[in-house]
């Protein structure tokens, strides 16, 4: 079974994020970049599907920047098999973004193409469908534990109050959320392993934005709050101020 | 004249209470660009009449898309049927509702009519006949306002962000069949697999009761579970990253930058320090009031009222005190 798994380079969640001069992008400066955190989801799950099928490679595709190659080597050091990087700036429509990967993925023979569930920058959400929608693929989003058995991926979808199972036929896309994995840690050896393995780098088309980042703001503060006080004791004035001040009670 | 589309949500026969906020700011675009809004569901038989109420929140028309082959969960089915109908319309903006089903019809919905999607939105203006959207990035870090050129434009909006308004129209309703063969199959819903705990997602609560670290232990949710129950049951239970990081809570509940955010009217942080990435995801809650025993936890600064102490001594007298006054 080959599968393929779509991963972005975003900043780490721990970054405090300010804006650049300019207005339109953040201070890249000083940020420490990272696999999105539900891309490792997805690369653990594919990981253990081609371990299980004991045949097969993974292979890890991203649009970026030149840096991005950075990430694609820790995904090759966990076990992928080879990585290709199309060079470019995706922006924040997910559709131009759709349109690039799906370009590279058509009949690239991935019998599964799995996605974090959302980049944890630009939070849209919909690059994974939307390729599904352009290869013609049926797709499960916000998978939290996918299944292979003769060509059929049953996933179990994180739904509110559950799981909803669904059974997609192969070849499929799927995005991957927190669920069953747990991304494992590089060993000494994936990491020397990694820098002789394939990683093809290539220009991406150009794709026109249909969406205009005009501006970006820091979030406006929130008023100035209060300690009401300490120890249970402070209980019965926060009630009074949640409900005849705040009146949310 | 193009008109605005509100993408409904039905489930089991029942309307869900988020699609009035989605009809409700349909009726702004559509005002600010003089059109009529129409209020569309797709599923069974009868889906349109469980959305008929949403002329209350100004649909012009409610339309009950009834298509072929559809079954709960066939997004895939959902997505072609409203898709035709968006083609057949021609609407000027479509409208969905970031939850769940939302964010994943949405973007299936996009594709096939060709056109990108703004996810998320927590505010929408018209500015010279074009839509500008503000959405949050790095889940709240920033807000991004954006132009979308050319039309339709395809939005969802963050669940308890767009206020309900009264509008009220005559709306009839309609219905419309589709067989929406196109791009649908090889996708099978084979059953459902509860979870314990409410079945209210916390991105749609309207409050939030959140545990962090400070909980010390799993065993003690019951503790945070009892303040929920007193607050009703438009509330849900959260989580910080640590704590569904430990394997303690379930992530559906995770709060934050690689969990949802949030934006309750009202939300309770107890015994959490307050990470970046977990402010992130709260920060544009309504009133937020923190428990911590450490007078110095980041959390402090962005909370409205806290409370410095032992969260198991404080969080069941609050329970006490709330269910006190429900009783007067």
């Amino acid at each position: 079974m080959n599968i393929t798994v779509c991963v972005k380079r975003v900043p780490d969640t721990e970054t405090r994020i300010r804006i650049a001069p300019g207005g339109t992008d953040i201070e890249r400066d000083g940020v420490k970049y990272v696999l999105s955190p539900y891309d490792e989801f997805a690369l653990e799950a594919a990981l253990q599907l081609v371990e299980g099928a004991g045949a097969g490679e993974v292979t890890l595709l991203s649009y970026g920047p030149e840096a991005a190659k950075e990430s694609l080597r820790a995904g090759l050091a966990l076990g992928a098999h080879r990585a290709v990087l199309l060079k470019g700036d995706p922006g924040m429509d997910g559709w131009a973004t759709a349109r690039v990967l799906a370009g590279e993925l058509d009949g690239g023979g991935a019998d599964l193409v799995l996605f974090g569930v959302k980049a944890v920058d630009d939070d849209q959400q919909q690059v994974g469908p939307m390729v599904a929608e352009l290869l013609g693929r049926p797709c499960a989003t916000s998978v939290a534990a996918v299944d292979v058995d003769r060509g059929v991926a049953t996933c179990r979808r994180a739904v509110e109050g559950g799981r909803e199972v669904v059974e997609i036929d192969l070849p499929a896309v799927a995005t991957v959320t927190k669920g069953r994995y747990e991304p494992r840690y590089a060993s000494l050896r994936g990491i020397m392993m990694a820098k002789r393995k394939p990683l093809d780098e290539k220009e991406a088309p150009a794709a026109e934005a249909g969406l205009v980042v005009e501006r970006l703001d820091q979030p406006p503060p929130r008023p100035e709050g209060r300690i009401v006080g300490e120890g249970p004791d402070a209980v019965a004035e926060l009630v009074r101020l949640l409900r005849e001040e705040a009146k949310v009670l | 004249m193009a008109g605005v589309l509100a993408v409904a949500e039905v489930r089991d026969g029942a309307l869900r209470s988020v699609s009035r906020e989605v009809v409700s700011a349909a009726r702004g675009i559509a005002d600010a660009l003089g059109g009529a809004v129409e209020a569309a569901a797709c599923g069974g038989p009868g889906v349109g009449g469980a959305a008929g109420p949403l002329a209350a929140q100004g649909a012009d028309r409610v339309v009950g898309i009834e298509a072929a082959g559809w079954e709960p969960g066939r997004v895939d089915v959902s997505a072609a049927a409203l898709a035709a109908h968006v083609r057949s319309r021609a609407h000027a903006a479509v409208v969905f509702a970031a939850t769940g089903p939302g964010r994943d019809v949405a973007p299936r919905v996009a594709a096939k009519l060709d056109r990108p999607l703004l996810t998320d939105v927590t505010d929408v203006e018209v500015d010279g006949g074009d839509i500008l959207v503000t959405r949050p990035v790095f889940a709240g870090k920033a807000l991004a306002r954006v132009r979308a050129k050319g039309t339709p434009v395809l939005l969802s909006i963050r669940p308890n962000v767009f206020a309900v308004t009264e509008s009220p129209r005559d709306a009839v309703t309609e219905v419309v069949s589709a067989d929406p063969a196109e791009g649908t199959g090889g996708y099978r819903v084979k059953g459902f697999e509860a979870s314990e705990g409410a079945a209210l997602d916390v991105s749609e609560a309207e409050i939030v009761v959140s545990g962090g670290r400070g909980m010390k232990d799993p065993s003690n949710w019951h503790i945070l579970a009892d303040l929920r129950e007193a607050l009703g049951e438009t509330a849900a239970l959260g989580a910080s990253r640590a704590v569904v990081d430990a394997g303690w809570r379930p992530h559906a509940e995770q709060v934050g930058q690689t969990g949802k955010t949030v934006t309750p009217r009202l939300y309770f942080a107890m015994a959490i320090s307050g990470a970046i990435q977990h402010l992130a995801g709260m920060r544009t809650s309504g009133v937020i009031v923190a428990v911590n025993r450490d007078a110095d936890a980041p959390i402090f600064g962005v909370a409205d009222y806290g409370i410095v102490g032992d969260v198991f001594e404080i969080a069941p007298r609050l329970a006490e005190a709330i269910r006190e006054l429900q009783d007067d």
